[in-house]
Order: structure tokens, then sequence, then C-alpha cells
């Protein structure tokens, strides 16, 4: 039978299994929810229904010849994909099999500094080492823009082996590269293109957005369909070009994926792919609406500055993502994590994240539009009651790191713990970063330089939440033995 | 033939009104709206199948919530009314000739259109020529003024659906702001009676606690709400609600009413027990 993206054959394929009735004596051990009344109480039964396990009617997520693969084929459709796979590890597993799959022990790969965790661990877990590219950083807003692409033709000519490039599109604030140029580039020096776009599902479905990575010639993406895409926390799509072995890819994934693949997870990745496939435009045309109301409405107010396309400079912002809603908030005299936390504890509203300089609100079709007349009013409240002068507030910088060591081997070499004061020259041995954006300010086998250490100091006073150090309190760090 | 109107108060008790014939039934972009015609109430108006006013009992919350600020505060010119597409606040209002101009923001047209034909008893001020009429969102509405009234009037549904945005504390702190130095903000402030309804008014009272130095809560009895036992918030810059309150000033006055006099006026602030200490649980 012909496919098409009106289908949902696994979500189909639930709902026949359901009409089955068929007696369970497999896990797992709920059993349709009876043995866990409280959790199915919580839950609902028609969620606790389809909690099964994988089995011939419903394909197995590890090895999938009938509905999961039906249902991977409609998605590589949708999104202009060779091949696609449904991940149930987060977008995090998508990033790990992309760098897996490019990069072997001791290859290199170049990368901008400013990307999630995910993609530094998974340069701990292939032994790849990192060739950064410092991010240019606009002076005002104190964020991490694109990867320029004088820059990247610079990376490429120094390190002629590198085996992949990634680019980060969108960045969280919504700044995206010249992903078609880098493909170029890179494809001309014999190098994949791995795209992190986790906040770029809506590229392949909504009109006027920046250019996706599967339209760009990129080689690999990895999607956060439940970031823009409405699926449930933790799915995600993994994108392939033609170039790309799928079937090897397979294996790469396998090697850390769970074999008790959630149903819930994937089910909802195939609605999710049929709603957006079907009615995507419309949806995003009305997130961008009241995006852009929102944006303008907070200019409005005085003080606090929503930006978008006006930022664009062909080049390290090559175009931008005007589904976004950051918001610079240093004009006012409050650091962008202080408005963060007014919004929650004064106005029981919660945003994306703060820092420094600026706050994200996620904006999607889920809103209405009385929340985000809520979301203004609150902003303008705070700026009344706490705003002052905003003279003497630290603009968020960006540091261009000092490699002294590879992640893994940094990560895996012998270590000691140093109060955070003590550590001025020492290589650090793990990650410290603000959660979220969760990109490091230090990673591991990076050199810790006084301006890193008053740094950390701030963001920590302004009550950004630090993570990533195995001390919780972020008093000390992890460096590496007799390498100072 | 029975026909009859039901509104869940709880989960577990119910209020019914036998109707004669249902007038109206629409859906705006925000509500579904009915109209109906009773023996016992006579018309009554209920948006999403909540109880909003019936021809019988609405002169008890109209005055209530129109003619306690106007009595407290001294020189009244400029008033800004949020919801009352039902027009009962802007009757009352309009007895009062020393208000010079008064803004009404309904954030649905529909209600004020299916009101103007349906009941006359409320809905008969909308043509004084002081009266400028907004159908708009509230919270947007006010987040634009600055100094600009004497008396805001919050009439506005429950803490759910369309109204909910007028029982955030950036809605009440928008208003603080909107009003003059000694201003005064009325707002419909829910029941204290069923559990889930006097939890919403600590919310609410809580968060007006915080945006106003004065704030007292004063009851009426409202058959037709959930328990009939209603409060209204009473949230001042300047003025208190009986310390600053002159009741022989208002009657010489010599405006109508059937439910509000000065006696009541003061007695109306003296609270059940069990009210004041939800309220002082979270002042």
């Amino acid at each position: 039978m012909e496919l098409s993206q009106t289908d949902a054959p696994i979500y189909e394929a639930l709902r026949r299994f359901r009409r089955m009735r068929i007696v369970p004596f497999d896990v797992p051990g709920h059993k349709r929810g009876r043995g866990n009344m409280e959790l199915t109480e919580f839950l609902g039964e028609d969620c606790m229904n389809v909690d099964v396990n994988s089995m011939k009617p419903l394909d197995n997520l590890c090895h999938p010849v009938s509905v999961i693969k039906d249902a991977e084929t409609l998605a590589a459709q949708a999104f202009g994909a060779a091949n696609a796979f449904f991940m149930v590890g987060g977008t995090t597993s998508a990033v790990q099999a992309m760098i897996l799959y490019a990069c072997k022990s001791g290859d290199k790969i170049i990368m901008p500094r400013n990307v999630h965790r995910s993609a530094i661990n998974s340069l701990i877990l292939a032994d790849a080492i990192p060739v950064y590219v410092n991010p240019e950083v606009n002076a005002q807003l104190g964020i991490s823009l694109g990867m320029s692409v004088s820059q990247v033709e610079q990376a490429i000519k120094n390190n002629p082996d590198a085996k992949a490039i990634m680019v980060n599109n969108p960045t969280y604030y919504g700044i995206c590269s010249d992903l078609r140029k880098i493909v170029e580039l890179a494809h001309a020096h014999g190098m994949l293109v791995l795209v992190d776009e986790a906040h770029g599902t809506h590229f392949y479905f909504g009109e006027n957005f920046p250019v996706s990575a599967m339209a760009a010639g990129a080689d690999i993406a990895a999607a956060s369909m439940h970031k823009s895409g409405g699926s449930l926390t933790q799915s995600s799509f993994l994108l392939m070009g033609d170039k790309i072995n799928s079937d090897y890819m397979r294996q790469i994934v396998n090697l850390t994926q769970t074999t008790s693949a959630s149903y819930l997870l994937l089910s909802s990745l195939d609605i999710s792919r049929k709603r957006l496939a079907l009615g995507g435009r419309e949806i995003f045309e009305k997130t961008v609406e009241m995006a852009q109301y929102a944006r303008d409405e907070i200019n409005s107010i005085g003080g606090y500055y929503a930006y978008s396309k006006e930022l664009v400079n062909g080049d390290s912002i090559y175009d931008f993502d005007i589904s976004k809603l950051s918001v610079y908030t240093l004009p006012i005299g409050l650091a962008g994590i202080e408005v963060y936390d007014l919004l929650r504890d004064e106005y029981d509203i919660q945003i994306e994240f703060g820092d420094i300089g600026n706050i994200l609100a996620y904006i999607s079709v889920g809103d209405r539009k009385r929340d985000i007349e809520r979301l203004i009013s609150a902003l303008s409240e705070i700026k009344r009651r706490f705003g002052k002068s905003g003279t003497g507030m630290l603009t968020q910088e960006y540091i261009a790191p000092i490699v002294a060591e590879t992640p893994r081997n940094a990560f895996y070499a012998e270590k000691k713990s140093l109060p955070l004061e003590q550590t001025a020259g020492e290589v650090c041995s793990e990650f410290v970063m603000c959660y979220p954006p969760g990109i490091p300010i230090l990673a591991p086998g990076e050199l810790i330089t006084p301006e890193i250490i008053e740094y950390i100091k701030y963001t920590k006073e302004k009550g950004c939440q630090m993570t990533g150090t195995e001390d919780i309190n972020v008093e000390n760090l992890n460096v590496i033995c007799g390498r100072k | 033939m029975e026909l009859w109107f039901t509104e869940r108060h709880t989960p577990n008790a119910k209020f019914s009104i036998k109707v004669d014939k249902q007038l109206y039934s629409g859906n705006s972009e925000f509500q579904r709206i009915d109209i109906f015609d009773s023996k016992e109430f006579g018309r009554f108006l209920t948006l999403d199948g909540y109880m909003m006013l019936t021809e019988k009992d609405e002169f008890i919350y109209h005055e209530m919530i129109t003619h306690i600020p106007m009595a407290v505060h001294p020189d009244p010119k400029n008033i800004l009314v949020i919801g009352a597409g039902d027009g009962g606040v802007l009757r009352e209002l309009t007895k009062y000739d020393c208000i010079e101009h008064i803004d009404l923001v309904e954030i649905d047209e529909l209600v004020v259109e299916v009101c103007k034909q349906y009941l006359p008893t409320t809905a008969c001020r909308f043509d004084d020529p002081r009266v400028h009429c907004y159908f708009e969102d509230g919270v947007k509405f006010i987040r634009r003024c600055e100094d600009k009234y004497d008396v805001i009037i919050v009439d506005s549904t429950d803490p759910f659906g369309p109204g909910e945005g007028l029982f955030t504390k950036e809605f009440y702190g928008s208003c603080f702001k909107a009003l003059h130095d000694d201003g005064i903000m009325v707002n419909q402030h829910e029941s204290p009676f069923y559990a889930e309804d006097a939890l919403a008014m600590q919310r609410s009272h809580k968060r007006i606690v915080g945006s106003f130095p004065i704030s007292k809560v004063y009851q009426a009895h409202i058959p037709t709400y959930p328990s009939g036992h209603w409060l209204f918030g009473f949230a001042s810059k300047k003025y208190h609600p009986t310390n600053d309150y002159n009741g022989t000033k208002w009657s010489m006055l010599g405006l109508n009413t059937r439910y509000y006099n000065p006696r009541l006026h003061v007695g109306s602030f003296a609270l059940p027990t069990y009210v004041e200490e939800l309220l002082r649980d979270v002042e």
C-alpha cells in the first residue's frame, strides 16, 4: 500500500493492537496499568494501555521492518531527508549518533565552541579531537553568533584532515549561519556536515524560515521534534542525507540506544510528524504572528530589546528565526536570569531560560493570546517595580577556550578537586555550564583562567543554575593532576 | 415539559433554575453566550454555562461593586471599568453627575451586543456621552495607562477562561500604575465558601495585598452565585473604605439604590471570622 502523510503507521498499529485485547504475559509488568493503579490514575488508562513492549505487530526500533520502518519513511519524506530515524534518547542521542558516525578515535571535527554539552560529551565517547571555531559575539547583547564562513574556511585550511564540520543551527537565541555555503566548503574538502538542529524543527514546515539542514544539503541533522514540533519530551529525529549509510548509522545508534523504546514517545513522533506535514504551515504562521506581536509590544515598553531580523549581517548572523522571542534585559538594570526568576516567583510565569543579558520565552502554537498579554504585562511591571539604572551590569562574554587536552583524555585523567579560586592555570577535567542553555563555560581539557573564574562567580551570584561539576555547589572544580 | 438550567457549584453541589425558554445562544471568539427566561429570576445571562446575572438579583452585585468606591472617593471624575459587558456597572455609574469620563474595556463585543438586545435592564446606558467602549483584553489596555483614573472597577468573570488575566499580579500592578495617587480599585473577589472558590479568593487577595498599600474586603449576599456569599476587594492608594467614608455626603446626592445604603457600606466590611482568617493567612 502506498504511504502518505495522512498515515501514522505506529499510531494506527497501536490502535489496532488495543482493539485486539491481547493478554499480556510480557513486560512491562504494570500490565496495561492494572498492576499500578496510582500511576494509572495519574497518567490515565489510555496512556498505560499503549505503554507496551516491542512485538511483531508493533515492530522494533532496534531493527525496524514494518510499522516503524514505514513511519520512518514518512518522516524522511516530510523532512526532505534520504532517511530518518525515530530517537527516544532525546536530541542528545541524535547528536551523539552524528558524531560517532563521523569520527573514530583521534579524528578531528570542526565545531563552534558554543555547542550543547551533548556534542562535547560525544567527543569523549568517540575520542575525537575538537577544532573550535570561535563564534563572533554581539558585543551589545553578549550572545554568541553563528559560524562565519571565513573562519570555517580558515579552520578547514589549517585542518585538512578533519572528518566533519558541526554547525549549531539555529542557536538557542535564533541565530543562523550560512549553512549552504558551509556545506559547499565542507563537501569540496571531503568533510561531512553535521547540524545540531535542536531548535529548528519548524524550519522544515513553516514559511519564511531560514533554510533547514536537509534543504541546505547537510549530511546529518538532529531535530528536536519535542521542542517546536509538539511531540513528547525526549523524542527526536535523526535525519540523513543520501551520502549517509543508514544501515551503519543504525548500528551506531544501537550502541547506546535502549532496546525497550517507549511507544508513547514513538507514537508522539509519528502523530506530530503527520500534524506538521499536514498543517505545519498554518501552525507556524500563528506562532510567528504571536512572537512578532509580543516583540512589538515588549519593545514599546522601553528598556527591553526584543530582537529579530534587523541583526542580520550577512555572515555570523546570516539569518534569524523569527519564531524565537529573545529579549535583552540589561538596560532595565536587571540580568536576564533575574528577570527569569522574577517572572516565576512574582508572576507565576515560567520561561525557557535567562542568561546574563537575555531571556528567552518559548512561543508555540499551544500559546494563547491572553497568556502572551500576561507575559508582556509582567515584563512591564518588572520594569516599573524592580528596574534600575543599567550601568555597571556585566555583559555576557564569550571566553575563547584554551584547549590543553582532548576531552576524552581530560575526562579519564587522574584528577583532584580544588576550590574554584585556586584553579587558575589548571586544566579542567569536567564541565561547568549554566543550564539552560547548557553551553559549557569550561569543557574537559580546557585551561582555567582568572577571567573564567570571575565569570563563574558572577553568574552564580546572579542566580544562574550551574551544572556539570562533580561538586553540586560548584565551589570546587576537578582538575587534571600534575598539569600546572 | 420541564427545562432546567443547572450550574455545578462544586463536583457535589448543583444549582438549578427552571427555564421558561431560551432566548439566545451563540459562540463568540472567546466563549459561549446564552440568555434564558425564567419565572423565578427573570432573564438571565450565562457565559460558558456559568451564571453571570439574573434580572432579579443583579442589582445587589452592581450596586455593591459601584457605590462603595464611588462613595469613598471624594471627587471621582475619571473611571475605568473592565469587563462589565452587561452594562450593569455603567447603569450605576451614570447616576453620578460628578463623573466626566468612563472608559469601558470588554474583551467580548458580542456580550455587549447580546445584552443590549436581551437585557435592557442592565444594558441601558451605553449611549451616555461620557461612556467610551473599547473591545480588547483588559490586561493589554491597562498596560499603557499611567496616572489616569480615580476609580477602576474590575467586573470580571471567574479566574479561569477569558477573564483569568484579570486575577493576576501583573494586572493588579498595572491598575496601580493607571490610578492617580489617591485612586481606588474595586474587584469581583470570588466567594470564601466552597473550598476551590476560597483558594482562588485567597490567591487574588494575596496578589492585591502585594500591589496596594490599603487592601480590604467586603461582602454581599447574591443568591444566584455559588453559596450566595460573595466578596469584593477594595484596594486603595490613600483612602480607607470606612475611616475616610462620609455617608451623609453620599446621602445628599439623593441617588436611588435598592441594596446599598450608608449603614450597609460600613457593615459590609465586617466579615465572618472564618473569612477574616482566610484573608489573614495570605496577608
